[in-house]
C-alpha cells in the first residue's frame, strides 16, 4: 500500500505559516474490523490541535469508524476488531493504559441526529459535570450558563433554562447538544455529520459555532457536504473504501488535490 | 402454449377483473358484517366484567345489610362459623397487605437489577437465552410454588427463625416475591431496552460509566415502565391465592408479626367457597364484601399504574 507516501503529512514542516501546528491525534497503520468486514485499513492520519479537521468521503468510506475510534465509541457494537496505534496528546487509547471514560471526558462527540437527553435544559448541560463530580449549585449554574453561551443558545433559552430540552427546535438541540460537550472542558470534540438532520438556517448556525470554539477546542467533523468542509475546515483528509487517499490543507484539497480519486470526489463525479 | 396454457391472446386481464367485479357486491356486504361481529365479540368479556361486579355489589349491599359496614371494615376479630359471629376484614387486611408487601421486598429489588442486566450489560447471545428462560418461570403453576413454599422454603427458614410456626405468611410472600421477579424483569427490561441507544452514546460519550448511564439515563427515561410493572407486580401478588392458602394457613390473626399464621382475602374466599357455606347465610355473603374489598383493591392498583406511568413519562 503506498497509503503512506499520498500523505502529505508534515506536522513540523513549514509549508506554509500555519503548520506548526502540533498533532493532538496520531494515527498509525490503524486496522480495524467489524467481524470480517474490513472497515478501515492502514490509516496513517494526525489531527493538529486547534483547527478543523474535515473527514470526507462517500457513505460506507469508514469516515464515521474512524471518528468513532478516536473516543472509543466504536466498541460499543460487538464484535470489533481493533490493531495498530492512535495516540492522544502522546498516549496510545488503544487498549487498557488510558480509561475510555477519561478519554471521552476530554473528547467529546456530536452525534447526526440531536440527542438530548429527556431532562431539562439545564439538567442537560449539568450532566457532564454531574458525571465529572460537580456537585456545587453556584458552579453548575455558571457552567451551564457559560456553555450554553459559547453554544449560542443562551439568549434563546436563558428564560427556559429548567423546560423540557424537547421543547426546543432540532437546531437548537443539537446546539445544545454541543453546550452538554463543552461543559466538561474537552480538549476536542468529535462531530460525526452534526448538520445532516438540520435546516440550512440552523446549519449555518452550527457552522459559525464551530468556527467561534475552533480557536479553543481542537474539532474533528465527518461531512457529506463538501461545501461545509471547504468553508468551516482547517484541513481536510479523504477517505474511500476504508482507506485514506489524501489529507491535505482545506485549500490545497479542494483546489489542487494530488489524487485524482480526490478530484473526482469533490467535483461530484463519484459519490 | 406457455405460463400454464394462458397466453395473452386468449384472454385480457382487463375482462378477468371485470368479471370478478361481478361478485363483489358479497364481498362488501361482508366487509361490512365483519365490525359488527368483532364489536359483539368483543363485548362479551366487558358485559362479563360488568355482569360481575353487579353481583358482587348486590350481594355486598345484602351483606351490609346484616353486618354494619363500619364494623365491617374497622373489625379485628373474623369468626364467620362461631356461635356469634364476627365479621371484622382487618385481619385478611393485614394478611393480603403484608404477604405483597414480603413479595415486593423480594421481587423488586431483584427484578429490577435482573432488568437491568438484560437490558444494559448481557451480550445479545445471554439475553436470547435468559429472556425465554425467565419468561418459564412465569409459567410454573402457581399450587406448585405453594407446595414449594410449604414443603421447602418454610423448613429452611425454620433453621433460620426457630420461633416461626409451620405455617405462616413470610414463606408463601417470599415464594410470591419469587414469582413476581420475571413479570418485573421482563416489563422493566422491555421499558429499557426501548430508550433509544443514542441516549446512552450521548452520556458515554460524556464520560459517563456504564453504571451512570443506567441510573442516571437509562432508568430515568424508563421509570413509568418500571413503576407500571411493579404496580403490576403488587396487583398480581394481592390477587394471588393459592400459594398462601397452601402455606399461610387459615388462621384469621390479626396481627404484625410475619412469623405467624395469618389468612388473605382470597385464602378466606377459598376456605369459605371450600367449606359449607350455606347460600344465604351471612358468611356466604360476606364472600361477596371480601371479593369486592379485593376487586376495589386491584382496580385502584391498575388505575395507580395507569396514572403513575403517565406522570412519570420522560418523553424521548
Amino acid at each position: 500500500m503506498v497509503v503512506k507516501e499520498r500523505i502529505k503529512e508534515a506536522p513540523f514542516s513549514v509549508v506554509n505559516n500555519e503548520s506548526w501546528k502540533k498533532p493532538i491525534y496520531e494515527t498509525h497503520g490503524l486496522n480495524l474490523w467489524y467481524g470480517t468486514s474490513h472497515a478501515l485499513k492502514n490509516i496513517e492520519l494526525n489531527i493538529n490541535e486547534k483547527e478543523v479537521t474535515a473527514i470526507i468521503g462517500p457513505s460506507g468510506c469508514g469516515k464515521s469508524t474512524y471518528l468513532k475510534t478516536l473516543n472509543r465509541m466504536v466498541e460499543i457494537v460487538a464484535d470489533v476488531n481493533i490493531s495498530g496505534s492512535v495516540t492522544f496528546k502522546g498516549n496510545n487509547i488503544l487498549g487498557n493504559a488510558m480509561p475510555v471514560e477519561l478519554l471521552r471526558a476530554k473528547v467529546g462527540m456530536v452525534f447526526q441526529k440531536p440527542n438530548p437527553f429527556p431532562k431539562s435544559i439545564y439538567e442537560n448541560v449539568a450532566f457532564g459535570p454531574r458525571v465529572h463530580g460537580i456537585r456545587n449549585k453556584a458552579m453548575l449554574d455558571m457552567i451551564v450558563e457559560d456553555s450554553l453561551k459559547k453554544a449560542a443558545l443562551w439568549d434563546e433559552v436563558k428564560d427556559r433554562l429548567h423546560k423540557s430540552a424537547y421543547g426546543l427546535s432540532g437546531g437548537q438541540q443539537q446546539r445544545l447538544c454541543i453546550a452538554r460537550c463543552l461543559a466538561v472542558d474537552p480538549e476536542v470534540i468529535l462531530m460525526d455529520e452534526p448538520t445532516s438532520a438540520l435546516d440550512p438556517v440552523s446549519t449555518h448556525k452550527i457552522e459559525e459555532l464551530i468556527k467561534s470554539i475552533k480557536h479553543d477546542v481542537t474539532i474533528a467533523i465527518v461531512t457529506h457536504n463538501m461545501q461545509q468542509a471547504a468553508r468551516i475546515s482547517d484541513r481536510t483528509a479523504f477517505f474511500l473504501n476504508g482507506e485514506i487517499i489524501e489529507c491535505d490543507r482545506t485549500s490545497t484539497i479542494f483546489t489542487n488535490p494530488s489524487d485524482k480519486l480526490t478530484d473526482d470526489y469533490i467535483n461530484g463525479r463519484f459519490g | 402454449m406457455v405460463n400454464g396454457g394462458f397466453s395473452k391472446k386468449d384472454i385480457s386481464i382487463r375482462e378477468v377483473i371485470d368479471q370478478n367485479r361481478k361478485t363483489q357486491h358479497i364481498k362488501r356486504k361482508i366487509e361490512k358484517g365483519i365490525p359488527v361481529a368483532l364489536f359483539l365479540v368483543a363485548s362479551v368479556s366487558i358485559i362479563t366484567t360488568i355482569g360481575i361486579i353487579f353481583t358482587l355489589l348486590s350481594e355486598t349491599v345484602e351483606f351490609f345489610k346484616r353486618v354494619p359496614i363500619a364494623d365491617f371494615f374497622t373489625g379485628t376479630v373474623l369468626k364467620p362459623l362461631s356461635q356469634n359471629p364476627e365479621f371484622g376484614v382487618l385481619p385478611l387486611l393485614t394478611g393480603t397487605i403484608i404477604s405483597s408487601l414480603i413479595a415486593m421486598l423480594v421481587a423488586a429489588p431483584i427484578g429490577l437489577m435482573a432488568a437491568i442486566y438484560l437490558s444494559e450489560y448481557a451480550s445479545t447471545r445471554v439475553r436470547k437465552v435468559l429472556k425465554p428462560m425467565l419468561e418459564l418461570l412465569a409459567g410454573i403453576p402457581t399450587i406448585v410454588y405453594g407446595f414449594f413454599a410449604f414443603t421447602f422454603v418454610t423448613p429452611v427458614l425454620k433453621n433460620l427463625i426457630p420461633s416461626l410456626e409451620s405455617t405462616n405468611i413470610l414463606s408463601p410472600g417470599i415464594v410470591m416475591g419469587v414469582m413476581i421477579i420475571p413479570m418485573i424483569a421482563s416489563l422493566s427490561e422491555d421499558a429499557m431496552s426501548s430508550v433509544p441507544q443514542s441516549m446512552r452514546e450521548g452520556a458515554l460519550g460524556l464520560g459517563s460509566t456504564k453504571l451512570e448511564v443506567t441510573r442516571k439515563v437509562v432508568i430515568p427515561a424508563a421509570l413509568s415502565g418500571i413503576i407500571a410493572s411493579f404496580v403490576l407486580g403488587i396487583s398480581r401478588a394481592i390477587g394471588e391465592t393459592m400459594i398462601v392458602t397452601i402455606a399461610s394457613g387459615s388462621t384469621k390473626n390479626f396481627t404484625f408479626d410475619v412469623t405467624q399464621s395469618m389468612q388473605t382475602m382470597t385464602a378466606y374466599i377459598v376456605e369459605v367457597t371450600g367449606g359449607d357455606a350455606p347460600a344465604g347465610s351471612t358468611v356466604y355473603y360476606s364472600l361477596y364484601a371480601v371479593a369486592m374489598t379485593l376487586f376495589a383493591f386491584t382496580l385502584l392498583m391498575n388505575l395507580l399504574a395507569r396514572y403513575v406511568s403517565k406522570k412519570f413519562r420522560e418523553e424521548y
